[in-house]
């Protein structure tokens, strides 16, 4: 066992206590932004969050600050601290305070962070019990401890034979000072991690258990609908109840502003105006919302999709600069070109759809708020309660349920809060239910992107010059100290913000999620001209990024970078032709990971499917591959849906696509054939991986469409362009 | 409001609901059977699928005075503790992300499979199309419907 650095202060971090019935107590501090005070935890325990458990059956107890969420961390966090502990992960628990606590607060960390974050103090925690453990075994069995060894939760001195449970030591060891700079594991020496394990809540998912938001139900609650204005920019002209009130079952109608008392960033919300109708059930509360007679009127612009596409369109073609980045002189050097190519991307609104539609409970008293469901910031969501209802923090609980998807949407509670005005109005507890309609109506999308890219080659076809120029509603997608700044001697990054009073906010992959695609097709197209395959053509500019590179700081690890091509480029067998099978490739780096991805297309009835998609990933570590493999199915699936499919339009500031009968998502029969995913084996802390296999795969989807057809995509949803698909035939 | 007396996993069950009522909320609301989803309610994503009399219908757009006396059969219905061959697959393949839409897709493909002992590939896809997984586990699904269809 080699030691390994952590960046954890070990005597400030770790405490131990001996448990009541017999056991060690040790307590950790996981996520920096997670409070104290768990049940059960000694008063004096003041900087911890989080603790392990070991009984005197041997049976290893954690208590998470983070539940779980959809990423399978309640699996993946007892392997970690199972592998440095040496026990069984079979034997390791993860513990969750019951619902109804109102003194232990979780709070959640971003989906890909999770395992990130807790890596060091999981670990350190293992190991530091299971060397208090080996120096209580030690005491008893007269030996050194150097002379012991541990496996499966069993200490061993070899020489004498002689074996101890952990269990038989562990209130030994309760009584010992924490130890400082424990060893951990070379991670050559891991035996669990690195293995794939179940998802230990599957069988509950599979067995119809109760256990996301909308499952929650108390006594004495109501359900609460609401209507929102039917476009961006309108707001209520007159309210007309009368035949709703008297439909069975509907007990009031009225409207609330949920305008949050101070601004907040995780209230972006379009509607604070809402109407609502309290019922008995949600079937009789749907018909009385479609019974309210609603007049509306414009109160702002009413804007559409097409004029906000046009407006970015005139930003970028304006003559002020944005510079975000620039590198030596890029105007000269575009002079100066041989060869000059300028592409234009676009990709419109997207709305999450998270399957399980917005909802939550709330039950808001005197001098109490309690609110349940799902969402990803439970702090920001108290903060907010307490100053619209004039209450202290204390007085207001949020507790999370398990999430029918977030993909970015349930970091903005603003149902949380409008659960909690309703429940204030009604007196008693109720559970606000969105429709699908009120869900993918009402804002939040994932900005509509317009991106211009200039490339600069020399007379040897190198890049001497790369420019992007781009925007975005609300904000522009482009990450200026992102490749290729750094392997290019000319370059300039603009980005421009178009205001709109449609909402947008974060979407899986925020930003990358368009400008990857944008920029992996352009390269690609660029290496076309340049006449130099396109792998090769990313691997000369990361040799230039790490061998001399230019300008500042750039964010990326060009190594793993080029790591990840080349892996992708072994997997896939790059540059074999194979009849009838056209090729793309792309590569992106967010979220601290690196994935490039090779699609395969062949054309079946002259339309293309995808055979298959080969996926390299460098996310460091891989704690439970199974579980890695899955998520980045997952994302490079909804990359391709996304890209292909999928669009929210606005006209006249309404949106076209209330349901799932017009706004297309990915189908089975649309996804790839197969995945074939690879990991980078590099000993690296672990990095994110829930966002990372999205964003890429768009753009060697548009390649290898380009390979097909001779012609390449600029505008998603590429299912749009329907010229494109109307003249495809095989070229081979 | 009219009186239905249904036959769900087995069990008679009356409620006293609107004749318009889909199965959907009779379950989630009057029989505490939450497995059966709600995603779109017009019948487009296939998170509230449920067997009636052994064939796959969209709850959420069925009423509950269609039903007569047909058995209608639900996640919680399809096996004791979870042993119906997809439910184990489901798990060997550790299918489940978020998790939302699979009892849905569980429920289609157990009346595909009803029908179809030995789907093709095609067949699967064709029959799970109008099922919606917004994480993206469509191989999976394929897969795990394979595997159960193999060891059933």
């Amino acid at each position: 066992m080699a030691p390994s650095n952590t960046s954890l202060n070990r005597r400030s971090f770790l405490q131990a206590s001996a448990l009541a019935g017999g056991g060690l107590m040790l307590g950790f501090n996981w996520l920096a932004g997670c409070k104290p005070s768990a049940p059960g935890m000694p008063k004096s325990w003041t900087d911890v969050n989080a603790y392990l458990k070991i009984a005197e059956n041997g049976i290893v107890t954690i208590l998470s600050p983070n539940p779980e969420i959809g990423q399978n961390v309640k699996t993946s966090m007892p392997m970690i601290v199972a592998e440095e502990l040496d026990v069984d992960w079979k034997n390791v628990v993860v513990e969750q305070a019951p619902l109804d606590t109102d003194k232990y607060r979780r709070q959640l960390a971003g989906g890909s962070q999770s395992i990130r974050q807790g890596w060091n103090s999981l670990r350190t925690a293992g190991a530091t019990a299971r060397q208090m453990l080996l120096t209580a075994a030690a005491t008893r069995l007269e030996v050194p401890a150097s002379e012991l060894t541990t496996s499966n939760g069993t200490i061993t001195h070899k020489a004498s034979g002689r074996e101890l449970s952990y269990g038989e030591v562990v209130s030994d060891a309760a009584q010992l000072d924490v130890p400082s700079d424990v060893p951990l594991k070379n991670p050559k020496d891991f035996t669990i991690i690195g293995t794939s394990r179940k998802n230990v809540d599957a069988k509950k998912i599979v067995t119809g258990e109760p256990l996301y938001g909308l499952d929650f139900k108390r006594d004495g609650m109501r359900i609460a609908m609401i209507e929102h204005a039917p476009a961006f920019g309108m707001r209520l002209k007159s309210l007309d109840a009368k035949a709703a009130l008297a439909m069975p079952g509907i007990h009031d109608v009225f409207t609330i502003d949920a305008t949050p008392a101070e601004s907040n960033w995780s209230m972006v919300n379009a509607f604070p105006e809402k109407v609502v109708v309290i019922g008995d059930t949600t079937w009789q509360t749907l018909k009385a919302k479609r019974a309210l007679k609603l007049e509306w009127e414009p109160a702002e612009k009413l804007e559409g999709s097409a004029g906000q596409m046009q407006s970015m369109a005139d930003l970028i073609a304006d003559n002020a600069r944005e510079p975000r980045r620039v590198d030596g002189d890029p105007d000269a050097a575009f002079r100066s070109a041989k060869t000059v190519i300028e592409r234009t991307y676009t990709a419109p609104l997207l709305a999450h759809n998270t399957l399980e539609p917005m909802n939550f409970f709330a039950n808001v008293t005197a001098d109490r708020a309690e609110l349940i469901g799902p969402v990803q910031t439970p702090e920001e969501l108290q903060k907010v309660v307490a100053q619209s209802l004039g209450m202290t923090k204390e007085q207001v609980t949020v507790e999370m349920t398990r999430m029918g998807g977030g993909f970015g949407r349930r970091l903005y509670g603003n149902f949380g809060l409008e659960a909690a005005l309703i429940s204030k109005k009604v007196g008693g507890p109720i559970k606000l239910v969105y429709t699908r309609e009120d869900d993918m109506t009402q804002g939040t999308y994932r900005p509509a992107y317009r991106a211009t890219y200039r490339a600069g080659l020399d007379e040897n076809n190198k890049l001497v010059a790369f420019h992007v120029r781009a925007a975005g509603i609300s904000s522009g997608p482009v990450f200026e100290d992102r490749f290729p700044a750094g392997a290019v001697d000319n370059y300039l990054a603009e980005n421009f913000g178009l205001r709109s009073n449609v909402s947008t906010g974060a979407w899986r992959a925020p930003r990358s999620n368009f400008i990857a695609g944008a920029e992996q097709a352009f390269i690609d197209e660029v290496a076309e001209v340049a006449g130099i395959d396109p792998i090769e053509f990313r691997l000369a500019l990361f040799e230039r990024a790490m061998r001399s590179p230019v300008g500042g700081d750039y964010d990326y690890d060009a190594a793993r970078y080029a790591g990840v091509l080349k892996l992708v480029r072994e997997k896939s067998g790059w540059g074999e032709e194979r009849p009838g099978v056209y090729r793309g490739v792309a590569a992106y780096y967010c979220h601290n990971s690196y994935v490039a991805q090779v699609v395969d297309v062949v054309i079946e009835d002259r339309k293309p499917v995808i055979d298959k998609v080969w996926c390299a990933v460098d996310c460091g570590i891989v704690v439970n591959p199974d579980a890695a493999r899955n998520q980045v199915e997952g994302g490079t699936i909804d990359g391709i849906g996304h890209s292909m499919y999928s669009a929210l339009t606005i006209t006249d500031g309404k949106p076209d696509q209330a349901n799932f009968d017009r706004y297309r998502l990915i189908r089975n029969s649309e996804a790839p054939r197969a995945i074939e995913t690879h990991f980078v084996d590099n000993g690296i802390d672990p990095t994110g991986l829930g966002e990372p296999a999205l964003p890429p795969v768009s753009a060697a989807l548009a390649n290898a469409l380009a390979k097909a057809t001779g012609k390449r995509l600029y505008d998603q949803p590429f299912v749009g362009n329907e010229e494109y698909f109307r003249v495809l035939e095989p070229t081979g | 409001m009219p009186v239905y007396n249904l036959r769900v996993n087995g069990h008679r069950h009356e409620v006293d609901v609107d004749a318009d009522t889909p199965i959907l909320w009779v379950l989630r609301e009057h029989l505490d059977l939450v497995g059966t989803k709600f995603g779109c309610g017009i019948a487009q994503c296939g998170a509230c699928t449920v067997h009636l009399d052994g064939t796959a219908i969209r709850s959420c757009s069925f009423p509950v005075s269609a039903v007569g006396d047909k058995q209608i059969t639900t996640i919680e219905g399809l096996s004791k503790n979870g042993s119906h061959a997809l439910q184990k697959a489901w798990l060997e393949l550790d299918v489940p992300q978020c998790g939302y839409c699979q009892a849905g897709q569980i429920m289609n493909a157990a009346a595909l499979l009803a029908r179809n002992p030995n789907p093709t590939d095609d067949e699967i896809t064709e029959a799970m199309d109008g099922n919606l997984c917004r994480c993206g586990t469509y191989l999976r699904i394929r897969a795990a419907i394979k595997k159960a269809a193999e060891e059933a």
